[in-house]
């Protein structure tokens, strides 16, 4: 019999990052769902406006809060299954402090412009490259632990663990190949539908692989040990992991419906998503069922309601995802708050009460005591869901609403509505899912509240004794072979490894081929930005501009009607990245370029509500003070010719002096509109850059 | 298109590594006994001594 110690520290500190970051995060949604309805709120600088904040929200809540929990459940998880400690205690420091300082620089960064441009993706290259080193250092840790495990048999939890380690490790590196043209700035080495492509692959696949595979680990455990019964099916939860994981990665080009995809990648997406109902409802059906014979302590344990709701919206989520993925619901759902509502759902819903449950959980047989107060976590678990009920349901209204708001023609053949009347109406909404947000984020508060007086009542063990028998040896051939015996005889496994072989050899070879040459459909009109346009382009990525307006017009008769002739594939093959957007809060600006004066676009980002009266906009009034960094312009051009962007030879050094001309052109033309600007302000480079888009294909 | 098979690509090099993954468990045995494993984890292990 062997003795050991689990270390619980590890699983202290990520507890607590968890709960710290969680409130930090759900804090800045709360800011931002109330900027939506009123956008004083955005206070006029540009660190609290709602371009650079929304990113700071999803990447807190996904990687701060969601990402802390999953270390803080895994390593719990891992150590008590495999009757092991972590295999090192260095690299769970490293892994832990590391991932923190991720969060500060990533949230710093964010706030001071450092975008990429790319939803849940936006972080920059030097952090990129950190989250790449402590990722691998989770990955050794986890693989450690698990090859000097006392128990040979691997419970599920520790594959979906697996699953997401392999898979999140894939996707952040295929998805960050990007140029740096400086010490903290890069573009992204994919343009225009191919960075869409790869985005939105990414993109569905976090939320497989980091918001649903881990937490499904998590509720393989948590839920029987609250319920204190075994998971209903121990043979479908392993049916379920796999189905889940094969399906699951081919299911990315339905975030891209309608759009300049190949049909048949598209139509590939949706079949995969269909199929994924089967392994979702598997899962939930397999946790709820676990609770079988034991609802009646659903009544008083606040750990089982909120996995019970956990687990609800899980399957709510997933029988939606699937639906919303058909083009036909699409159609309508795209680029309004359904999405919103939907991902809520999940979030609040799904991984954040099964985060709660888990550290009402922890947290009393961490500390040797029992939770202080039952009732209160009863409170939390009310407050929670109605918060859910308060967001989820406006967002579902104001989704339905201005979709067919969007789609309506007078009889005259007219669209009906101007597309600030279809926000306008929404803003009531937008009230209450802000209300609604508030009140589960109180309900973080009571949760923070009540875990700190039980860690008061009780004692901290950072080393728990257990024991376990070690290892058996598994039977060995009685005398070493040649190595080769390991795939003779045996058809499959050498197929398999050949496979591998032949793969890794057609990405070395593929892969150069396909950067470099673009055969996508040339349009002969579209031209590379100008230098003065390329830098407005930077401050439409650095504002965030993309979080509110998409630049993707579908070929529907009401989005041609409204915003100009539907998007071409061609017409992106200069941008870097690219910028199609996923919400139209404000209306789609592909088509943009020309239809207002620049003296427009001066006054109304300076001052959106009066030249729209109802308009939710921020002002933007640094970019009429702060002035455009020329100094960086050769830089641009160099990394944009390095990708295939066909400026003339020697460019990067006329740049600036094309530049200068262009801005003179703009400040003049404004000045004779009685406007009196310095030509070397940053909004000019903007109004450039907008008055460009979508411009070309009338050439 | 071309990114298309980067991305097949490398979605096929995870699928074979699970698919992989999926032969290994099976060749060790490791789902041979499906119903013990759920029972197990609800054996805590006993608190020795809480002094340490």
């Amino acid at each position: 019999m062997d003795t050991f110690f689990y270390d619980n520290k590890i699983v202290k500190q990520f507890g607590i990052a968890t709960l710290f970051w969680g409130i930090i995060g759900m804090m800045v949604g709360v800011l931002i769902a109330f900027q939506l309805a009123f956008p004083a709120l955005n206070l006029g600088i540009p660190y609290t406006t709602f371009g650079r904040l929304r990113p700071i929200h999803t990447n807190a809540v996904v990687f701060a809060f969601v990402g802390n929990a999953v270390f803080c459940g895994s390593y719990f998880i891992l150590q008590r299954v495999l009757k092991t400690r972590m295999f090192n205690d260095l690299l769970s420091k490293i892994h832990f402090w590391g991932w923190q300082l991720i969060i500060v620089l990533g949230a710093l960064s964010l706030a001071m412009g450092y975008t990429t441009g790319k939803e849940y993706a936006e972080l920059e290259w030097p952090l990129d490259i950190l989250i790449t080193i402590i990722w691998v250092i989770f990955g050794i840790n986890m693989f450690g632990t698990i090859l000097k495990r006392r128990e040979r048999h691997l419970y599920v939890s520790i594959w979906f663990f697996i699953g997401t380690w392999v898979t999140v490790a894939m996707l952040h590196i295929v998805n960050s190949f990007e140029l740096p043209f400086s010490w903290i700035k890069s573009y992204s080495l994919y343009a225009g539908v191919q960075d869409a492509l790869v985005q939105w692959w990414y993109g569905h696949n976090a939320v497989a692989f980091f918001l649903t595979t881990p937490f499904l680990g998590l509720m393989y455990y948590f839920v029987p040990k609250a319920a204190n019964r075994p998971i209903y099916s121990y043979r479908w939860s392993i049916i379920h992991f796999w189905a889940l994981i094969f399906i699951y990665i081919w299911a990315g080009p339905h975030h891209l419906l309608y759009t300049a995809l190949p049909e048949w990648t598209q139509a590939l997406g949706t079949v995969f998503s269909i199929m994924l109902i089967l392994p979702s409802w598997g899962g939930m059906l397999n946790g709820l069922f676990t609770i079988r014979g034991a609802w009646d302590k659903v009544r008083e344990d606040p750990i089982l309601k909120m996995l019970v709701v956990s687990l609800t919206c899980y399957g709510m989520a997933t029988i939606e995802g699937p639906l919303l993925s058909l083009k036909s619901v699409n159609a309508y759902s795209h680029y309004t708050d359904w999405t919103v509502a939907h991902v809520h759902i999940g979030a609040l819903g799904f991984n954040g009460f099964m985060i709660f449950a888990m550290l009402y959980y922890l947290v009393p047989r961490m500390w040797n005591t029992t939770l202080y107060s039952q009732r209160m976590a009863n409170q939390h678990f009310l407050i929670g869901t109605i918060g859910i009920l308060l967001y989820a349901i406006p967002m579902y209204w104001a989704g339905f609403a201005q979709t067919l708001m969007w789609k309506k023609f007078t009889d005259s053949g007219q669209l009906q509505y101007q597309f600030l009347e279809t926000v306008t109406r929404i803003v009531p909404m937008y009230i209450i899912r802000g209300i609604g947000g508030t009140l589960y984020w109180s309900g973080a508060f009571l949760a923070a509240y009540n875990l700190f007086k039980t860690v008061k009542q009780g004692k901290f063990v950072n080393n728990e004794p257990a024991e376990a028998m070690p290892l058996s040896k598994q039977a060995l051939p009685s005398k070493s072979l040649h190595w080769h015996t390991a795939i003779e005889r045996r058809p499959v496994r050498m197929l398999i490894l050949s496979l591998i072989v032949v793969a890794l050899g057609g990405i070395a070879e593929l892969v150069p081929t396909f950067l470099i040459d673009k055969n996508i459909p040339i349009i002969a009109s579209v031209k590379p930005y100008t230098p003065l346009e390329l830098q407005g382009r930077d401050l439409y990525v650095r504002e965030g501009c993309y979080t509110c307006h998409s630049q993707m017009i579908r070929p529907f008769r009401d989005e041609v009607a409204r915003y100009g002739d539907y998007s071409k594939s061609g017409e992106f093959i200069y941008d870097h990245p690219f910028q199609w957007g996923s919400k139209r809060t404000g209306p789609d600006l592909h088509r943009i370029g020309g239809k207002y004066p620049d003296s427009w676009h001066y006054n109304h980002m300076r001052s959106p509500q009066e030249m729209s009266p109802g308009s939710i906009m921020p002002s933007y009034p640094w970019l009429y003070k702060d002035v455009l960094n020329t100094s960086i312009t050769p830089a641009k051009i160099k990394a944009m010719k390095r990708m295939g962007v066909p400026y003339p030879d020697g460019y990067e050094d006329k740049a600036n002096s094309d530049l200068k001309k262009q801005s003179e052109v703009i400040a003049a033309g404004l000045s004779s509109n009685g406007i009196h600007i310095e030509p070397d302000k940053e909004i000019i480079a903007l109004i450039a850059y907008l008055q460009r888009l979508g411009t070309d294909i009338r050439k | 298109m071309e990114v298309l098979f980067i991305l097949i690509l490398a979605s096929l090099c995870i699928a074979v590594c699970f698919l992989l993954a999926f032969i290994w468990s099976i060749y060790s045995n490791q789902f041979d006994d499906v119903y013990s494993p759920g029972e197990r984890i609800l054996f805590d292990d006993k608190q020795v001594d809480n002094s340490k």
